[in-house]
Formats: structure tokens, C-alpha cells, sequence
């Protein structure tokens, strides 16, 4: 009983929600090393971006619930989503078209395209901040809990209650249908290829007749599907504010760089690693071995590793010893 | 001198905008940004040596300014006796452990062949090391923490001037440079930048949540200060008699006694946070031309011509002879110092040191917007870019006020999105920043004053 009691409390506190921040976490990876892989420039805007989305996703939801339109236990915000994705991509595309083009046909080194996504970074600040405001919004709705933490102990009889946030259900999901749809695309149609090539050889890619213009337009289109649903996502579970979107940009890029950067695949896993690693290593441990070990052995502590404070830090410098062991990532991505 | 002009132009043109600060605002306001431009202006010192000398990406700007800012605590607060004596020995435990693990690391890492054994036990070795250090300082952390939590609650420091820190913020800041640098420099440029602003996100971790050694985000206030304080100003004769001169012409219009007596106590009161501010812009001004004078010796110097050789073609500068790596290491220390010295200076005018206010927009990102429209490589022109960028950051407010006045000048007051967008002021300088540094990107990628290299 007791084992249970201690694998349902790993369940609650570690394992769901590692799931969904790391579901979270890999959207915006993917995100980062798509535009990496392809058009070849670590993205500073990327929170932003994300941010934007999400502004226009909320924005949306707000005038739908005014209409009084609902998805009833759902969020308003899923149908909202293909509005606030149809306005990421336009704000992309524009971003691009008036400032990374010129670049790109300059065939600028990629720090200068870093330093030029800083002035997008900025712009696309102000943009959110001055639309929306720096506050905090909560724009979910519909029914919060699929299992609740008491209905869970009354129906079990278990000490511990397990609680299933309804977000984190559509997360996860969202999550795996979106990927999976975007493996099936990069692996099996011929535009997924041929963005595999551009990225692989670009030269080789021209030559062979690939369309640049039409990579990067659906480079812009991928990215901005997986900014904004990446975005909202973490918005319906959490909360909107733009300083942490923009703070969410450091373990995105961590996970990016942790799967190796310029591999989606890797990014996916790196999502989940930089979250596991951060609730993992800064979870207090004393509850689970209260249920494991005898009463005698009972721990004084809170067997707490890292004081939670840290739990960016621990993602960072999972990335700093990646860097240095491996710098091309776990999973193998382009080589420095 | 011809050659020269653009420099002295651009130079005059902003002196002359902060006049005109001081003129229409007040000079208050004037002197208090011109005092946060010479910091901005050593910061971009520093990041154009590492930029603009060398290439060296470093995105990690804001951790050795809040290390500067830590020196500056470190030094100046007084020692809180209490707190040694409740958990000062397990502190100078956990720092001998810590020493003697690096030593032990060093130890391993050159009498042994690099194996997977070696790195396994490495990072055994360091897991134990935390833990080991985690339980020794933790009752004492708790008992320092609960000396008198409202005010000190920390170990102090050690009481002396604070001015000294300026020099121990550089060299606490070039400490973590070679750190850093020891480990990262390898990497490819923007793998760089995103390693560097990512381990200044964990200093500031560590600064922000050790509260025994920073308060943490319980602020540490009223730091002893260089120039005198207002208060005792006030009561001096000797300025109010400086005052009294100073303003004699407004004073001598006043006929009546009390009336002329109160005029004077306005004016000294005024005055005396003037003085205040001059002084620290005297300090500061001193600081910036010292290190103006080494920056351009050592630019035109044979190293500074290395380093640019180093720069432009790193593979040529390695086949000469010269070890690319040793430099690099070299100037990163050299940069970060710099910038260290700017963070002891800022924690320095405030009198107060807020670990929470550290954030990457204002002390990294900023930062590299003036070096990037200053004109990177050229240190009038980061100095400029200082002046300029920092100007418009503080002004953008009123002017956004202004131009959104302007243009809406027909709705009235009571429309929404007018209201709207007046509230949202402030984030106007966000705006501007990045459109210029968008704009000086396009049409003038090396800065309004570019790089000049002059073959003597």
C-alpha cells in the first residue's frame, strides 16, 4: 500500500507535471532548432515570438467569450488558436520580409543575424507590452480538473491523491498529435524532405532545384504553428506574463541545444530532459521515503537536492556540461 | 583634427541634448543621467573590448555587473560580528572544501589519461563534494540567516571604503571571466552567446537566493557612500555660503528677511543633491578616462594589432605563431573586469545593492545596443553609444508622450485607445530601442562611429 501511496505521490508531484513543462518546453525547442537548422540563426526572439502568439490567441479567445462562443468543458482558447497561429505566421513573415531577408541574401555570418533577431526581440517587446500590458492574464476556461485530489482518495482509498489538470491532459495531446504530424511531414512528403536537404547542404539543395523562398515561407508557417500552440499552451497551464515568456526562452534554448541543435527530434527529447532534470533534481524527496523506508529510517531533511530557487540554474547547467562533453548535443545534432 | 570632427560633433550633439535636459527638465534629472551614461559607458568598454578588439561574444554582461555589485557590498558593509560568530566557521569550512575539491579536480585531471573513468569519477566526485558542503553549511546558513533578519541576517563584509570595491568588483569579475572562459571560449559564436547568458542567469541565481552572503532579495540598503550626503550638506556653512554666491543674483530680488531665508533653504536643499551628483560624476569621469587612455594605448598598441590579426582571420593569426586561445582567455578577463567595475560603480551611486533587479534586458541585452550603434571596435564610439543609447532609454517616455500627444491631438482624452496607449508609455522604449538598433544594423552596420584603423 504503501508503494502505491509512493508512486502515485511521484506521479502527482514529478511525473505530470514534468510531462506537460516538458511537452511545453519541446514545442519551443523544435521551434528554435527549426529556424536554426534552416535558416541558420540562433533566434533571441524566441519567447517573444511565442509571446505574440499567445497575446493573439488570448486576444481572440477574449472576443469569442464575448460573442459567448465555448467549447463548454473545454478551453475558448483552442478555438481561438487558428487565429492567433494565422497572426503569428503574418507577423513572422513580415518580421522576416523587412529584416532577416536582406540578411539572409548578404549571406551575413550567423552572429549578426543574432544580434539583428535582439532588435526583433526588443520590437516584438514592446509590440506585446503596449497591446497587452506586462500583467499577468489567465484566459482559461471550461472545467479545470479531470480528477480531482480528494475525488482520487475518496474513490481509492490511497493516502495520496493523485489531481489531473485538464491542461495538462490537452498539453500532452496536443503535443503528440503535433508532433507526430510534423515528423510525418519533415520525413515523408517532398517539401519535409527537401527542408531536410536545405538544411543538410544548401548549396547541394539549390542546385538540385529546391526553392529557397519556398523553404523559408514554410520554415515561418512550421515555426509559427509550434510558437503559438507552444505558447498557449504554457498560458492556459500557467499564466500569461511577457517577462516569463521571455525568461522561457533560456530552457528552451537549453533543451534545443541539450537534443542537439538543428535535430527536431533531438529538441523533443530535450524538452523533456531539461524539465524532468528540473523538477527531478529539485524536488523534496521526503514524503516518498516516508512511504519506502521503515519508520526508523525516516528522513530529517527534506531530502531536497537543490533548493528550488535553483531550478533554472539546474537546467543551465545541464546545458554547460553539455556543452562541454558533448557540444554536439545528446542526439547528435549539427557539429560546431 | 579634420579626421576628428564626426567625434567631436557626435559628442558635442549630446552634451548638448543633456543640457538641454538640464535646462528644460531640471538638472537633477540632467546630471543623474549623464551619471548613468558614464556607467553605461564603461560597461560598453568593456563589451567593445571583447566585441569589437577580439570578436568574443559575450552575452553575459549582467552577471559581472551584479559580481561588481556583490564587491561592493562585500567591501563596504561592515562585518556583522554576530553572524561570524554563529556560522562563520562552517562558511570558511565549506570554502576550504570547496578548495580543496578544485585542487583534488586539478590533481586528477593532470596525473591521470583522459578516460571514461577519469569522468565518471570527476563527476562522482563533484556530486559528493555538493553534498558534503550542502551539510556542513546548512546549520550554519540557518543560524546566519536568523541574526537579525530585518537588517542584517548576512555575514557583512569588511567595512571598508567603498571605493576599493571598484577595484575588487573588476577582480572578482575577471575570476569568473576565467572560469567561464576556461570553459566556454571553444565554442562556435552564438553557441557562446547562449552559454554566456545563460551562466549569468546562474550567478544570478546564486546572488539572488544565498542570502547569508547577499540578503538576497531582501535588498542591502544604505551602503556607505564616496561623497558627502545631502543631510550634512544642508547644515554646512560652507556650502551654504557656495549657495548663497551661486544664487545671489535671485536672492538679492528678495527683499523680505524670512522670505529670503526659506528662498535660501530651497535652494540649498536643491542644491546640495546637485553637488551630490557632481561629485559622483567627477568620480565616474575620472574612471571613464583612465580606462579611455589604457583602451586606446593598448588598441593601437602591437597587442591591439594582434588582437585585431586575431580577430579577422583567426586560423592566419594561429599560423603566425600567435596562441589564439591564451588571448582570447586574455581579453575575456580583460572585458568582464571592465564591466565589473561598472556594476561596483552603479551598486555604488545607488547606495543600495537589489540582487532582483538584475534582469538580461537592461544589463546584457542594452548594453550590446550601445555597443552595436556606438560603433563597435572603436572606443569613442562605444563610449557614444553609452551616451546615446542610455539618453534615449530615459527620454524615450517623454518623447513617445510627446509624439502620441501629437498625433492624437484631435481624439479626446476619454477615447480608449488614446487612454491605452498613454498608459502604455513606458514600454515605448522598448520600441525604440529595437528599431534602432534594426535601423543601424541595415544602413550602418559598423556603428555611428565605425572602427578606423590608422597605420602609424
Amino acid at each position: 500500500m504503501d508503494l502505491i501511496n509512493a508512486i502515485i505521490l511521484l506521479l502527482n508531484y514529478i511525473f505530470i507535471p514534468g510531462l506537460t513543462y516538458g511537452s511545453q518546453l519541446a514545442l519551443g525547442a523544435i521551434f528554435v532548432t527549426l529556424i536554426y537548422g534552416i535558416l541558420r540563426f540562433a533566434n533571441f526572439a524566441t519567447g517573444d515570438m511565442m509571446s505574440f502568439g499567445t497575446m493573439m490567441t488570448i486576444l481572440f479567445t477574449w472576443y469569442f467569450q464575448s460573442l459567448g462562443i465555448s467549447l463548454g468543458v473545454l478551453p475558448t482558447a483552442l478555438i481561438a488558436l487558428p487565429f492567433g497561429i494565422f497572426f503569428m505566421i503574418l507577423y513572422m513573415l513580415t518580421i522576416d520580409k523587412f529584416v532577416f531577408k536582406y540578411y539572409r541574401t548578404q549571406k551575413s555570418p550567423p552572429v549578426q543575424f543574432a544580434m539583428v533577431s535582439i532588435g526583433v526581440m526588443f520590437v516584438t517587446q514592446a509590440v506585446v507590452r503596449i497591446i497587452i500590458g506586462p500583467g499577468d492574464r489567465r484566459f482559461f476556461d471550461g472545467e479545470k480538473f479531470i480528477i480531482k485530489a480528494r475525488e482520487f482518495k475518496e474513490m481509492t482509498g490511497l493516502n495520496e491523491g493523485l489531481a489531473l489538470k485538464s491542461t495538462q491532459v490537452i498539453t500532452i495531446f496536443v503535443t503528440i498529435v503535433l508532433v507526430s504530424l510534423l515528423f510525418w511531414f519533415l520525413n515523408k512528403t517532398k517539401t519535409g524532405k527537401s527542408m531536410k536537404a536545405y538544411s543538410d547542404n544548401e548549396d547541394l539543395a539549390l542546385l538540385s532545384g529546391i526553392d529557397p523562398k519556398k523553404i523559408v515561407l514554410v520554415t515561418w508557417v512550421i515555426a509559427g504553428i509550434l510558437a503559438t500552440i507552444g505558447g498557449a499552451l504554457y498560458g492556459l497551464d500557467k499564466s500569461f506574463k511577457p517577462f516569463t515568456y521571455f525568461n522561457n526562452m533560456l530552457p528552451i534554448f537549453a533543451a534545443a541545444i541539450v537534443g542537439g541543435i538543428g535535430n527536431p527530434f533531438g529538441a523533443f527529447l530535450g524538452g523533456y530532459v531539461i524539465a524532468f532534470s528540473e523538477i527531478l533534481l529539485t524536488y523534496a524527496y521526503k514524503k516518498f521515503f516516508m512511504y519506502i523506508l521503515p519508520e526508523s529510517m525516516e528522513p530529517e531533511g527534506l531530502v531536497q537536492l537543490l533548493s528550488t530557487d535553483y531550478k533554472f540554474a539546474v537546467s543551465f547547467s545541464i546545458l554547460v556540461i553539455v556543452l562541454l562533453y558533448r557540444p554536439s548535443g545528446i542526439f547528435k545534432g549539427k557539429v560546431l | 583634427m579634420r579626421k576628428n570632427l564626426n567625434v567631436i560633433a557626435a559628442y558635442s550633439i549630446m552634451m548638448v541634448l543633456i543640457l538641454l535636459v538640464g535646462i528644460f527638465q531640471s538638472w537633477n534629472i540632467a546630471l543623474s543621467i549623464f551619471n548613468l551614461c558614464l556607467i553605461s559607458a564603461v560597461m560598453t568598454m568593456g563589451a567593445n573590448i571583447q566585441w569589437g578588439y577580439a570578436g568574443l561574444i559575450n552575452f553575459g554582461i549582467m552577471g559581472y555587473t551584479a559580481l561588481g555589485g556583490l564587491a561592493a557590498v562585500i567591501i563596504s558593509v561592515d562585518p556583522v560580528q554576530e553572524a561570524w560568530r554563529a556560522g562563520g566557521f562552517d562558511i570558511l569550512m565549506c570554502l576550504w572544501l570547496i578548495i580543496v575539491m578544485v585542487l583534488v579536480i586539478r590533481f586528477i585531471l593532470k596525473n591521470f589519461e583522459k578516460s571514461k573513468l577519469r569522468t565518471y569519477s570527476i563527476a562522482g566526485l563533484i556530486i559528493a563534494a555538493i553534498i558534503i558542503i550542502r551539510v556542513t553549511a546548512e546549520p550554519g546558513i540557518e543560524k546566519i540567516e536568523t541574526v537579525n533578519p530585518a537588517t542584517t541576517g548576512f555575514l557583512g563584509g569588511f567595512g571598508l571604503p567603498i571605493i576599493f570595491s571598484w577595484i575588487v568588483g573588476a577582480l572578482f569579475a575577471g575570476g569568473l571571466a576565467f572560469i567561464v572562459g576556461k570553459v566556454a571560449l571553444g565554442l562556435r559564436a552564438d553557441y557562446l552567446a547562449i552559454a554566456t547568458l545563460l551562466i549569468s542567469e546562474i550567478v544570478i541565481a546564486i546572488i539572488k537566493h544565498e542570502d547569508w552572503l547577499t540578503r538576497g532579495v531582501k535588498n542591502v540598503i544604505g551602503l556607505k557612500r564616496p561623497a558627502p550626503y545631502e543631510v550634512d550638506l544642508q547644515t554646512t556653512d560652507w556650502f551654504i555660503n557656495l549657495v548663497e554666491k551661486f544664487k545671489s543674483s535671485k536672492l538679492d530680488l528678495i527683499t523680505d528677511l524670512s522670505e529670503r531665508q526659506a528662498a535660501l533653504n530651497q535652494f540649498v536643499i536643491e542644491g546640495s543633491s546637485i553637488f551630490v551628483k557632481l561629485c559622483y560624476s567627477g568620480l565616474f569621469l575620472v574612471v571613464v578616462i583612465i580606462l579611455l587612455i589604457l583602451t586606446q594605448k593598448a588598441l593601437y598598441s602591437p597587442w591591439g594589432r594582434m588582437m585585431r590579426a586575431i580577430r579577422d582571420n583567426e586560423e592566419a593569426a594561429n599560423a603566425m605563431g600567435k596562441n589564439v586561445v591564451k588571448q582570447h582567455l586574455l581579453i575575456f578577463i580583460l572585458g568582464s573586469a571592465i564591466v565589473g567595475i561598472a556594476g561596483a560603480m552603479l551598486v555604488t551611486q545607488d547606495g543600495l545593492f537589489t540582487p532582483g533587479s538584475y534582469r538580461p534586458m537592461r544589463y546584457t541585452f542594452l548594453i550590446w545596443v550601445m555597443v552595436i550603434v556606438g560603433g563597435s571596435g572603436n572606443n569613442f564610439g562605444a563610449i557614444l553609444g553609452g551616451f546615446v543609447v542610455w539618453f534615449l532609454w530615459i527620454e524615450a517616455a517623454p518623447i513617445s508622450m510627446f509624439l502620441i500627444n501629437f498625433f492624437t491631438a484631435g481624439i479626446p482624452e476619454t477615447n480608449a485607445i488614446k487612454a491605452h496607449l498613454i498608459e502604455s508609455v513606458p514600454y515605448f522604449r522598448f520600441l525604440l530601442m529595437g528599431l534602432g538598433l534594426l535601423f543601424i544594423m541595415r544602413y550602418r552596420p559598423k556603428g555611428i562611429l565605425p572602427e578606423k584603423i590608422e597605420i602609424k
